[in-house]
């Protein structure tokens, strides 16, 4: 893949909340560039999450942590495993920039989830940043703004 | 059916030398009780100054669970005031924070009043002439919060006459606020980054004792900080330490570690862990740090501060405080099974950013909804809360490290996993609860 279509890079979206509601999570860990980054803001337009609390900005080796623990046998709050949902909007393709290999997608999304009897329903906005590396679509940034970030919150376990 | 209200002995009943019963937890008119007098006869946390850095800025919150706000009052003091307006009742801050000017205006009838709660003026005022509102709780205004401690920028507030004074009530324990602040070159503290807020199904109480709670790391805590360790495992080698590991990995160290790391406890239910070194102590040095620190308190005083890593100090009723980390942790209670927690952090002033950049990736990792240590936590404080309806057995064990001869409201130095600072919480606890019943 040199330059993807729009197609293509709203196939990505699609298919990478896939993952996630398919508990694929290796695979979903796979899509992340080397230096790619989830961010969650805690503040509503939030620009810095360096000097800014976030509710979570990892980089893969945190996120590694996370798919690595929910497989392990003494990962208590996962007993029994929580499940998730997403409804996305399409897509949108809000920025090409082939020569700096930056395609930017914006997707609002409903996300469900479950454990036991309790079930959180969400609303969100997912700003996708890819590029492509050796061929393949990446994400450089996956950032989803909660819609009330600031509210008070139970545990959200798995991945918007 | 009130069993507890106006029965004294029976609230004591609830708390043995090494075991309180269920109803401290999951019983509502206890909870009800706890609000009108240990959150009533303690000096609680309202919040820091630096939140109303000018006059007229204002910050809304709690005193257990009654509506108070604080403000920057004209004559630069802080005060705190009851957050209702003296007419119908209306809430008279419009968002959780934000500027008032020189007055409060009640959105509702206009009433407005100075920011020290005093009546400035009510619309169409004629209509209450001869009606004898001067006399009326009404007239006087929004009600002052009499007893209000500024601690260096950390504001306290008792609502009730009875009970200790500020000094008497923290003593010596302050000196884990003075660490914290100590730690900023210019002597001050700001609170920065914004508020994680976290909701837990429990009672307030399980997070408080959860502070002091040693042998809970390397146990409930394994799936996060454990796989955290194996994970950078496989990292190429000669990569540097992450700060993401660095605040992991201490989660899982021995037992021994934590025996080896001490516990204080101090008089009327105050108490920490880490006096001699702690989760801490061994974070990589932030460049430049130690010489603002020197130029600012002499290389000696600095290495002082420095050295001392107090894990968790915890402050009955409610709060924690983490010196090394710059973090407060507030546990307002809401209902017997319900709290909410809000993890607060600060910018040491005159430091270099990287230390706020540390505080922010420790409360993210650790304190948010979102966090897999906070995940682990809250499923067994749940797990607690649904596990005491038994009734088979109807009490909480705190007997580790218990000695007959342990004294109530003293100083002492003692075993990192011993559970006397939660006995000391809970003597504390009945003491203030029964004070003014």
């Amino acid at each position: 893949m040199n330059a993807p279509t729009d197609q293509q890079l709203i196939d990505f979206v699609i298919r990478e909340t896939r993952l996630i509601d398919q508990h694929r999570f290796e695979e979903w860990l796979d899509l992340f560039a080397e230096d790619g980054f989830y961010w969650m803001p805690l503040e509503w337009g939030q620009t810095d999450p360096r000097l800014t609390t976030s509710l979570m900005y990892e980089d893969k080796l945190l996120l590694k942590i996370r798919v690595e623990r929910l497989k392990g046998n003494r990962t208590f709050s996962q007993k029994p495993k929580s499940r998730c949902h997403h409804v996305l909007q399409t897509p949108q393709v809000d920025s090409r920039n082939e020569a700096a290999n930056e395609y930017v997608t914006w997707t609002p999304m409903h996300y469900v989830e479950t454990r036991l009897d309790q079930q959180d329903l969400y609303a969100a906005w997912a700003t996708h940043t890819l590029a492509v590396i050796d061929g393949a679509l990446k994400i450089k940034l996956k950032r989803v703004d909660i819609v009330n970030c600031d509210a008070a919150f139970g545990n959200i376990q798995l991945f918007m | 059916m009130a069993r507890y209200r106006g029965n004294v002995e029976a609230i004591k009943g609830l708390v043995r030398e090494t075991e309180v019963h269920r109803d401290v937890y999951i019983d509502e008119e206890v909870f009800q009780l706890e609000m009108e007098h240990v959150f009533a006869n303690t000096w609680a946390y309202v919040g820091h100054d630096s939140q109303v850095a000018k006059p007229g800025d204002y910050y809304g919150t709690t005193i257990g669970t009654q509506p108070i706000l604080m403000v920057r009052h004209t004559d630069n003091t802080v005060k705190v005031l009851h957050n209702r307006c003296p007419h119908k009742g209306t809430r008279i801050t419009t968002e959780s924070c934000g500027n008032t000017g020189k007055f409060f205006r009640c959105p509702y009838h206009a009433w407005s009043f100075k920011t020290d709660g005093s009546l400035l003026a009510i619309p169409l005022k004629k209509g209450y002439e001869n009606t004898g509102v001067e006399q009326s709780h009404a007239g006087r205004g929004m009600s002052a919060v009499k007893h209000v401690h500024n601690y260096r920028g950390f504001v306290f507030a008792k609502l009730n006459d009875s009970g200790p004074g500020f000094e008497e009530f923290f003593g010596d324990s302050l000196s884990s606020f003075d660490n914290m602040v100590d730690r900023s070159p210019a002597g001050r503290l700001e609170v920065a980054g914004g508020v994680l807020r976290y909701m837990h199904n429990c009672n307030w109480k399980m997070l408080v004792e959860n502070q002091t709670d040693t042998c809970h790391p390397m146990v409930a805590h394994e799936s996060s900080a454990g796989t955290a360790i194996e994970v950078w495992k496989n990292a190429p080698p000669g990569s540097k330490k992450p700060m993401a590991v660095e605040i992991y990995a201490p989660f899982m160290a021995p037992y021994e570690f934590f025996e080896n790391m001490g516990i204080r406890v101090w008089p009327n239910g105050h108490g920490h862990t880490g006096v001699h070194h702690s989760i801490h102590s061994d974070y990589s040095a932030v460049p430049g740090y130690f010489e603002k620190m020197a130029a600012a308190h002499g290389e000696e005083r600095a290495k002082a501060i420095l050295g001392e890593n107090r894990h968790n100090t915890v402050y009955f009723p409610n709060i924690m405080i983490k010196g090394p980390i710059q973090l407060i942790r507030v546990f307002k209670p809401i209902a017997a099974n319900k709290t909410l927690v809000e993890s607060w952090t600060f910018r040491l002033v005159d430091a270099p950013d990287l230390l706020l950049e540390r505080t922010l990736m420790y409360n993210r990792l650790i304190n948010a909804p979102t966090s897999v240590v906070g995940h682990d936590d809250l499923e067994m404080y749940e797990r607690a809360q649904e596990g005491l309806h038994v009734d088979a057995n109807q009490w909480v064990n705190l007997q580790r490290l218990y000695d007959p001869s342990e004294l109530p409201d003293t100083t002492a130095v003692t075993n990192g996993t011993t559970e006397w600072q939660m006995r000391n919480q809970f003597r504390a606890w009945s003491k203030f609860m029964t004070m003014s019943m």
